[in-house]
């Protein structure tokens, strides 16, 4: 285990029980997240993103939530392991949390500075006059003035109310700070100012971030490493380069291909086939098959593990457009899945150097072929 | 190519205790057949009251609706209705804007009834839908479902047939991919073209999302509080930008790329109020270039380059704004 990883989450697997039957939220998921380092988790609606953030700040609503296995490492403790009572230092003060929506996540007949105030002294045995001191500061930091202390939510606008949830979160200086969506019930201009203030935040306090999100364009803002996540597992993950560069997941280059370019002057979107699996029925084998162009029997039969194409960058596909021998070594292990997705880096010598783009020009031909033939 | 709507000075104003909100105020275009017009702008810039007025499900305060040829500004009850066979709407959220009680076969059908299609034969208005769910491309075993059955995507497409029961021309889009994944979302803007395509549909289409309106759009309007600020083609807009907001809305889109270098506007501030605002510039308090005149005089919309308009006092002043085209990007090296 490499010493300088803050969190270190090993096979994960949270499931909902519900009256239809049991969803798979997460499956097996393996991830680790160095000190100051910033992960963007990607994904599409039920990949099972904020499940995970639940599962780390241990706030997976239990029923339906169960955490069937797993370990979440933080700082040396394993999270899962950790009573209640410990718990409850850890979040707020160690790790940290904004919501997506921040018209929901303030408490409306409370004001801010009390909001943030409450969090402070909770953590920390301060006066009361210290405490809502230290809120001022903390609310400025963000760019709001501290004459507003004592105004209430509905006072603000949405921009300026995200920046509050932020403020909250960042109040006891957390290791750790998990933004699910922060900037979508935004605007773009008001976006930017509020991913200028996290990314800031993130450089001057050296706090580590796991940004949750859909939008590719606001990972390549503000990550160093992009996780991607399809049906509640991993299905790519390696630095910003690796991943907006030398993209190797079908899926993830099904996200690429669908959305329209600000630059570019495409005629037609390539637009990824099918829709996503009801994770309570998940296809057998790997849960991507139904709508890939590059799915054989291999797929439909075992879940592919998570390999390294090259030195840090992850995928989990059994044709991530390796050659010959590659393949065959994937197919060897495709019986023993569950131990492969240990994201702790080996370097495997047997593995191939970087592969360049030329190599899929193929795929995404087919891809386009594909996409024309979509109905439904 | 002929005009098919064209709207002069359009208003909408609302009353509400604390004052007027001008919601539209004053808004110009034109847009020809078979063409796209794509509305840009933040939340409460009138972009949807915009679309609501000009299909009339509003009445203007002000100004003139030419649609093909006739004004429909003030249409009466009969004219309405056949206004209505001609322009549709679709949607932002398909899951508030269909009946839960309804199946996909009778939300599909109800308009047929209500104009009295196919001289109201049943069978024929059936077969009809069935086309229809093949066009949108909903399996046709999906007829007697309801929509709480299904998903975002299939749900909108049931939007975009209900909206096509009636053969129309015109059709304005509220923002109809915005509540969907982006794999969705590709599917749903492709299944749109195709359609406007093979039946020659003209769009409005609003939408928050750059470069979404840029994909779809052949004309782009920015509007800001309740004004058009920008207008031109828009592959123009993408590269040149006059209105100091337009520059900064366009370089707040975060790029889904890695080593591209650009400079950001970082806007103050937010929004404005658009109840009862001054004669002045209405960008002028967030604007980084303004100057006293913006404080003292309203802008108007003026050609500032062939096909290209802004408002703005300063246009000439204001460096236009460049984005990084691919020529421009850096390529980071894998590590």
């Amino acid at each position: 285990m490499n010493n300088n990883n803050l969190l270190e989450i090993k096979n994960l697997t949270i499931q909902y029980k519900t009256d239809n039957g049991l969803v798979h939220a997460v499956n097996d998921l393996s991830l680790s997240l160095e000190k100051g380092e910033s992960l963007g988790l990607v994904g599409e609606t039920g990949a099972g993103k904020t499940t995970t953030a639940l599962g780390i700040m241990n706030l997976v609503p239990d029923p339906p939530g169960i955490i069937v296995g797993g370990e979440i490492q933080f700082e040396g403790r394993d999270l899962l392991k950790l009573n209640k009572q410990d718990m409850r230092k850890v979040r707020g003060e160690k790790i940290s949390m904004v919501f997506q929506d921040p018209m929901t996540s303030l408490n409306p007949v409370m004001t801010v500075g009390k909001q943030i105030a409450e969090s402070i002294s909770i953590h920390e045995s301060l006066s009361r006059k210290e405490a809502e001191r230290r809120a001022v500061d903390v609310l400025e930091m963000v760019g709001i003035p501290g004459e507003r202390f004592n105004e209430y939510p509905h006072q603000f606008s949405g921009g300026m109310r995200q920046r509050v949830v932020i403020a909250i979160a960042l109040a006891c200086r957390p290791d750790l700070l998990i933004a699910d969506e922060p900037t979508t019930a935004l605007d773009v201009t008001i976006q930017a100012q509020v991913l200028d203030l996290i990314s800031n935040l993130k450089n001057e306090q050296q706090t580590s971030l796991i940004l949750i999100t859909h939008d590719l364009g606001v990972v390549a803002e503000i990550c160093e490493k992009v996780a991607i996540m399809y049906a509640g597992r991993l299905v790519e993950y390696g630095t910003l380069g690796d991943i907006y560069n030398h993209t190797r997941h079908p899926y993830s280059i099904g996200l690429f291909s669908s959305i329209p370019s600000v630059d570019g002057d495409e005629k037609r979107l390539t637009p990824i086939p099918g829709l996503m699996p009801d994770p309570i029925n998940l296809p057998e084998g790997c849960s991507f098959w139904p709508r890939c162009n590059r799915a054989t029997e291999e797929c439909k039969k075992a879940v592919p593990a998570l390999t390294e194409s090259e030195p840090g960058h992850w995928v989990r596909c059994f044709h991530a457009g390796l050659e010959g021998s590659s393949y065959k070594n994937d197919a060897s292990n495709k019986n023993e899945t569950s131990k492969q997705d240990d994201t702790s880096k080996k370097n495997d010598a047997s593995r191939k150097g970087p592969q360049t783009h030329a190599e899929y020009a193929d795929t995404e031909s087919a891809c386009k072929f594909l996409g024309s033939l979509v109905s439904e | 190519m002929s005009t098919l709507l064209e709207v002069r000075d359009l208003k909408k104003y609302f009353k509400t205790p604390s004052g007027t909100v001008h919601a539209v105020d004053g808004v110009n275009f034109s847009i020809e057949e078979g063409k796209t017009l794509g509305v840009v702008g933040e939340s409460g810039c009138g972009k949807s009251t915009l679309g609501r007025t000009v299909i009339r499900l509003l009445q203007p305060t002000a100004g003139t609706i030419i649609y093909d040829g006739r004004d429909i500004s003030s249409p009466s009850k009969e004219e309405l209705k056949v206004l209505r066979r001609e322009m549709q709407m679709i949607f932002q959220d398909p899951f508030s804007s269909l009946n839960p009680r309804m199946t996909v076969k009778d939300t599909i059908l109800e308009p047929m009834e209500i104009h009295r299609l196919y001289d109201g034969d049943r069978t024929k208005q059936s077969e009809a839908v069935l086309n229809l769910m093949d066009t949108v491309g909903l399996a046709r075993r999906l007829a007697n479902s309801y929509p709480h059955e299904l998903d975002g995507g299939r749900r909108q497409r049931i939007g975009i047939a209900r909206a096509l029961a009636l053969d129309p021309r015109f059709i304005v889009c509220d923002e109809p991919v915005s509540a969907l994944d982006v794999s969705i979302q590709a599917q749903i803007l492709n299944l749109m073209q195709d359609l406007q395509e093979e039946k020659n549909l003209t769009y409005i289409f609003i939408t928050h999302d750059l470069s979404v309106v840029k994909h779809i759009s052949d004309i782009i309007c920015v509007m800001y509080l309740g004004q058009i600020v920008e207008m031109c083609p828009s592959k123009t807009l993408f590269k040149q930008q006059y209105h100091p907001y337009s520059q900064a809305l366009l370089s707040a889109i975060p790029y889904p790329k890695v080593g591209v270098k650009r400079k950001r506007i970082l806007l103050r501030g937010e929004i404005s109020s658009p109840i009862d605002p001054k004669p002045i510039c209405r960008f002028a308090t967030r604007c980084p270039h303004a100057k006293p005149i913006c404080f003292k005089e309203e802008p108007t919309l003026v050609r500032v380059e062939d096909q290209h308009y802004a408002a703005c006092h300063l246009q000439k002043e204001s460096q236009p704004y460049e984005l990084p085209f691919p020529e421009d990007t850096v390529e980071i090296e894998n590590k």
